[in-house]
């Protein structure tokens, strides 16, 4: 059903203007930079750190987390004209739940140990605010073809700041890169330790922090006012 | 006794913000002053009380595998359990909806300063969170799933007033500019989760 319905549009949207204008190009590449969603919007953090121990998961999460932000953002828009603006919230929530159940079931059935790890957290993909937030900030005020945009480039900002906190995880936590050995066992036997603080919770947080403070050294626009 | 442990352990140990980062978004965007940091954690406290017994029902009652044995015995087979997700979603979203016009009936004071965080907290990965490690951990009983939410709420209360109290001390400091605001909460944020883990060590 809302394959039939999403199809129709986007192929309107094609005629009129192409597929990547400066414009959608735009939307795609500014979550990256200038809006990072967890950087500069403060959105969905919550499953941001809970994930980043090591790279495996993190990816998973963040493909996971950009197939349910570009496609709820697709059918809402489709459907935006109708919501009756008193029960968005419910209507925003119902679509994507729904989503997020086939992400679910999907990692259940092709990477059953990594939807093990993520536990609870595929599930707050739900309540994840960047869902919610280009929802209510992009998809319900757009057309189709560029929320769509929108939620892949969001979902991809995201992802990038999950890829480099995890990496820094695991890299220093566990001498590993997606499970393979990149410190070798040599570095150990002269008295190198893993260091066993990075894989606990608080030092997610402490990332986060050093990667904002970076980022903005780099763009001052984005410092915020006193 | 059981009870009292499984609640401090709720509070302390697995607190919600510092041990799995669930609310996050809000306890950042309104952590700026205390006034607001109290508003929206006995909002928080309040919600999850109500809503984690409720979907336990649910997850007892309906949703597992093999719990509609109840209304016929045809229904033994059955697993709902993949629906959970929306499920415990639609059962926060209308409790949020419900205490939000109750309150506004019956306690318009309370209303007065719950009042617009109310809503926000349909959204709130804590409610949803705590609802879903309920249903992870299979606690016992209603009276355990109860004592486990108010313990996440109350651990999440604390965290959110303590990191207000510290913001408004900190607004006049001398903080690098690229750090100022954001930056700088994570890394407060940071350290109190380091001085929270010192609790990990206590078995309960």
């Amino acid at each position: 059903m809302s394959n039939e319905i999403s199809t129709a549009p986007k192929k309107e949207q094609v005629k009129k203007e192409p597929l990547f204008s400066p414009k959608n190009k735009k939307l795609l590449y500014d979550p990256m930079n200038d809006s990072n969603p967890i950087t500069v919007q403060v959105l969905g953090i919550c499953s941001a750190l809970a994930v980043t121990v090591k790279m495996q998961p993190s990816i998973v999460m963040a493909l996971a987390v950009m197939v349910v932000t570009a496609f709820s953002s697709l059918i809402i828009s489709i459907i935006r004209n109708i919501i009756p603006n008193r029960i968005r919230i419910i209507v925003q929530l119902t679509v994507v739940a729904a989503m997020v159940i086939l992400v679910d079931q999907f990692l259940k059935a092709f990477v059953y140990d990594v939807s093990k790890q993520l536990s609870v957290f595929v599930g707050l993909i739900i309540t994840n605010c960047i869902v919610m937030g280009r929802l209510e900030a992009f998809a319900m005020a757009n057309k189709p073809w560029p929320s769509f945009i929108d939620g892949i480039g969001n979902g991809l900002g995201y992802g990038v700041i999950l890829v480099i906190v995890s990496m820094i995880r695991e890299l220093l936590g566990s001498g590993e890169l997606m499970g393979f050995r990149i410190i070798p066992e040599s570095v150990y036997e002269m008295g190198y330790f893993n260091n066993g603080l990075i894989i606990m919770p608080p030092m997610a947080l402490i990332i986060v922090g050093i990667i904002i403070w970076v980022q903005r050294s780099r763009n001052r626009k984005l410092i915020e006012a006193k | 006794m059981e009870h009292v442990n499984l609640f401090i352990k709720a509070v302390f140990i697995e607190n919600m913000i510092f041990a799995y980062f669930l609310g996050m978004c809000s306890y950042l965007a309104i952590s700026k002053t205390v006034k607001s940091a109290v508003g929206l954690g006995m909002a928080v406290i309040f919600v999850l009380t109500v809503s984690v017994p409720i979907c336990y029902l649910l997850e007892k009652y309906v949703l597992k595998a093999g719990a509609l044995a109840w209304l016929s015995s045809d229904f033994a087979s059955v697993d709902l359990s993949f629906l959970s997700f929306i499920m415990f979603i639609a059962t926060i979203a209308s409790i949020v909806q419900l205490v939000e016009m109750v309150v506004e009936k019956f306690a318009p004071a309370l209303y007065a300063t719950l009042g617009i965080f109310l809503p926000l907290i349909a959204v709130n990965c804590s409610i949803l969170g705590g609802a879903l490690f309920m249903q992870e951990r299979e606690y016992a009983t209603l009276g355990e799933a109860t004592v486990f939410a108010i313990g996440s709420g109350v651990g999440w209360f604390l965290a959110i007033v303590a990191l207000s109290a510290i913001r408004e001390k900190i607004r006049y400091s001398n903080i690098p500019d690229p750090l100022r605001g954001l930056g700088i909460t994570f890394i407060i944020t940071g350290l109190m989760a380091i001085a929270f883990m010192s609790f990990m060590g206590i078995k309960l």
